[in-house]
């Protein structure tokens, strides 16, 4: 029961917000969660905020966790995305003919780029203990003319019949494909998870580093393994782009994104300072903010207004959750528990043995 | 003229105590671990207030809430770290946050530092880039800082830790230059020869408490290191005493050969033979803990060999002494033991789950009965396995870093200060599990700044001086007299 109620509380935050929102929509129109189909495809408020948000939710999965490694931020994930979709982009449009093995072809040579954009990162953070923002504003910097170098010339079509498929719906499958491919990332980071230790090693290294290495874990390589995950969240999410825009813009692509996904890791309950994470969060934080982005659209705000806007929200939204609001609310809910509980905390207590000075026999 | 007296009464880190600094002596202020001395400084210097007593300077009662009010009350203080910046010079560093108002008049700055920096013979030029003066030199600039003004009391903080013996020398010339202008110095040390070579009265402080002011030339070394550990008549039954089930002595578990880390122990030799408990002795800072964090490799090793049962392995990084079978628990165990955030549970399966392997998770099932069954044999109190270790109590905590570690199954296991900052009862449990442990065949190596608890675990003890060993004893009747006597005696000045 505690298990439940500890792993639900942090995604309490998220999971509000996301409820506020859904209220205002409900109010501003009774139709919010009308779904319509559309040369065999699903389409909604809701099927298009899972759409929209398909690249952000797969970025902030990666930033979670070099958030929770290295302590600190990789701001160079939209133009990694950048540089990655532009290898997939040249390798398509070199090809003859575009075949799925094309597309698949160019997509792994798009994650070993976004592997050594991620190593890059990771070897100045992990070896050189740079700040991670530091490090990765290298590439933030300079990785839009690395893309424009590698594309050649301004915005080149992505005209072929798979793209689209991938952008868009491919026919017979009533959902959009890129929310299919969202959900196949959740799915493998979940297998990740499950067969691997990442996140106890990533957690432990997040929280002491000290006492990771002494425990025998390399807090290097695993602030690098973070990265090199970050650097294939990146070519997938470029890939998504790409495929949806249908043309490959490199000064506009994914365009500060990584301002959303640190939002989104942020909602997500986890501290920016590093340690515990949730991904759970992370995914839900991604959402709650595309979903925002279109409740703004929806009120019908001025297009130049609607970053006050978001502004205003984020502000409330932080200032609610921050360590001094929460300390305030943990304190009115004790008061408000243990005046309701008393009488159930006294045979809870009974229950922690009592001192014993033997220690028991050990085999 | 200047008598500063305070006393505060309560649970906290200090209880009662007075102490006294006459104009123009040097007082040294002694003490173990959580003595009591830093907080001490920190209510004198306002960084803490102080919540019951009478604080006087030249007979006038004062009451700090801030540094800054103690500072400009005369009070200046040099810690342990030099806090200056090294890319800024000589001058700058002097005047920091000194001047009042915006505008800096460089010459004038220049001019004053170069005066000061003359008057106290301090080899340094203002317009020198700090960076590149000596350890020792900034650590005279430090000071400088801190007696610009109209200095009446000066406090050193472990200043002489980082420098060598010229360095401390010159220091101590300085020292003795501002002792003469009638500035009374505090200082704080763990070299116990420095203490005896420059300061005239010395106060001891144990668990909080005074335990009294001394002549320092009138009061011997044995008796000062007995003042600073206290006997430590602790309510503590006769624990059996471990007799060595040392069945097979021919080829010591570990053996390291010339050791030496990058924390500064001079090379050393050490091996430990199966089911054996041996302690390292020493007071702070004489080298115990970089003793065992060089066998650990905690720190980075930079010579000498080591062999498990005869073979010679190479261990570089403490996975590869988890590897060979070495266990240790660090001596802090906030900084390098728990994982404060995670849950019991993840801390006791950690360093199993490591030498498991990446890609060989625990089922949370089998994590579960890890730890269910360690938190049972050690008597952790926990409300859940679940819990974060970080609301767990000291000794609590401790013996979960002691379950992480038998849960692997060491054949050498380091405890540094396993009972440190924890209940009497716990501190009881984890010497008689020491014992036991060592009758099933499992070598240990106890370190406690409590040379009683030693004596009683452990069959041997090497006693550390000034970071290397200075003596062996071994037996059953040991006392902590003996223990002393070698600690006084033994190292290079005795």
């Amino acid at each position: 029961m505690s298990t439940m109620k500890k792993s639900f509380s942090h995604l309490f935050l998220p999971l509000s917000v996301m409820a506020l929102l859904i209220i205002i929509n409900l109010v501003k129109g009774a139709d919010y969660f009308r779904i319509t189909m559309v040369n065999g495809a699903l389409y909604g408020n809701i099927p298009n905020i899972l759409f929209g948000a398909s690249e952000l939710v797969i970025l902030s999965i990666g930033m979670t966790l070099v958030t929770a490694s290295s302590r600190g931020q990789d701001i160079s994930i939209g133009e990694s995305a950048t540089i990655t979709s532009a290898i997939f982009v040249q390798y398509v449009l070199q090809a003859s003919e575009v075949t799925p093995l094309t597309i698949v072809v160019a997509f792994l040579l798009s994650c070993v780029g976004g592997l050594v954009l991620g190593a890059f990162n990771g070897t100045l953070v992990s070896i050189f203990k740079v700040q991670p923002m530091v490090a990765s504003l290298i590439l933030f910097t300079g990785g839009r003319s690395i893309a424009f170098m590698i594309d050649g010339k301004l915005s080149p079509i992505l005209a072929n019949d798979i793209s689209n498929k991938i952008g868009t719906v491919i026919p017979g499958i009533p959902i959009q494909t890129p929310i299919i491919l969202t959900v196949v990332f959740i799915v493998l980071i979940a297998v990740v998870f499950k067969t691997t230790n990442l996140r106890l090693y990533v957690e432990t290294v997040g929280i002491n580093p000290n006492a990771a290495r002494l425990n025998g874990i390399n807090p290097k390589k695993i602030i690098f393994l973070t990265f090199l995950i970050m650097g294939f969240c990146s070519a997938v999410a470029g890939f998504i782009a790409v495929n949806k825009a249908g043309r490959h813009d490199s000064v506009n692509l994914l365009k500060l994104i990584m301002m959303d996904a640190i939002l989104a890791v942020a909602i997500g309950g986890n501290s920016l300072g590093g340690g515990k994470f949730s991904i759970t969060g992370s995914i839900i934080g991604a959402y709650t903010i595309e979903m925002l982005n279109r409740t703004l659209l929806r009120l019908e705000i001025e297009p130049a207004m609607i970053k006050v806007f978001k502004a205003i929200f984020i502000i409330i939204l932080m200032v609610v959750a921050s360590p001094v609001a929460r300390a305030y609310f943990t304190k009115v809910l004790d008061k408000v528990r243990s005046s309701n509980k008393r009488k159930e905390s006294i045979p809870k207590d009974a229950h922690i043995p009592t001192t014993n000075i033997a220690v028991k026999k050990e085999e | 003229m200047k008598d500063i007296s305070k006393s505060f009464p309560g649970v906290k880190a200090l209880d009662s105590v007075d102490f006294k600094l006459r104009k123009g002596e040097i007082h040294a202020l002694m003490g173990e671990n959580g003595a009591g001395k830093s907080t001490l400084i920190k209510i004198i210097t306002g960084v803490y207030e102080k919540d019951a007593g009478l604080i006087t300077l030249q007979g006038e009662p004062i009451h700090f809430k801030t540094p800054q009010e103690a500072q400009d009350k005369g009070i200046g203080t040099v810690y342990q770290e030099i806090m200056l910046c090294s890319n800024l010079t000589v001058a700058e560093n002097m005047f920091i946050g000194r001047s009042h108002g915006p505008v800096v008049n460089w010459k004038q700055m220049n001019e004053k530092a170069e005066q000061l920096l003359a008057s106290l013979g301090i080899p340094a030029s203002p317009m020198q880039e700090l960076s590149s003066c000596s350890l020792a030199v900034q650590q005279m600039i430090a000071i400088a800082r801190a007696v610009d003004m109209d200095c009446k009391i000066l406090i050193l903080d472990e200043p002489t830790s980082s420098l060598d013996e010229d360095e401390v020398h010159k220091l101590f010339e300085l020292m003795r230059e501002l002792k003469d202008r009638g500035v009374g110095i505090i200082f704080i040390t763990h070299f116990l020869e420095q203490v005896y070579e420059i300061s005239d009265r010395t106060t001891v402080l144990r668990n909080g408490k005074l335990v009294g002011e001394y002549e320092t030339a009138s009061l011997p070394q044995i008796e000062l290191i007995s003042k600073m550990l206290g006997n430590v008549l602790e309510d503590i039954t006769k624990l059996k005493k471990h007799e060595p089930v040392v069945t097979d002595t021919s080829v010591p578990v570990f053996e390291g050969i010339g050791l030496s880390s990058v924390a500064g122990v001079r090379p050393f030799n050490f091996a430990i033979q199966k089911g054996e408990v041996n302690g390292f002795a020493g007071l702070l800072g004489s080298g115990r803990s970089e003793s065992a964090r060089a066998i650990f490799t905690a720190d980075k090793v930079t010579g000498g060999e080591v062999k498990m049962k005869g073979k010679r392995v190479k261990i570089k990084t403490p996975l590869h002494a988890i590897k060979q079978g070495i266990g240790y628990l660090p001596e802090d165990r906030k900084g390098d033991g728990i994982i404060a955030d995670l849950s019991v549970r993840d801390n006791i399966i950690l360093t199993l789950q490591v030498l498991k392997g990446f890609f060989k998770p625990f089922s949370l099932k089998q994590a579960e009965e890890f730890a269910d069954d360690y938190i049972e044999k050690l008597n952790i109190k926990t409300p859940t396995a679940n819990t974060p270790i970080r609301s767990l109590s000291g000794g609590n905590q401790q013996k979960v870093i002691l379950a992480r570690w038998l849960l692997t199954h060491p054949e050498y296991l380091i405890l540094d200060e396993p009972t440190r900052g924890i209940d009497v009862g716990t501190k009881v449990e984890i010497q008689k599990l020491v014992i036991q442990l060592a009758n099933e065949g499992m070598s240990v190596t106890f370190i406690s700044s409590e040379i009683g608890e030693m004596i009683r675990t452990c069959s041997r003890l090497i006693v550390m001086k000034d970071r290397e060993i200075v003596g062996e004893l071994r037996g059953t009747d040991l006392t902590e007299n003996d223990v002393m006597n070698v600690i006084a005696k033994g190292g290079r000045n005795a």
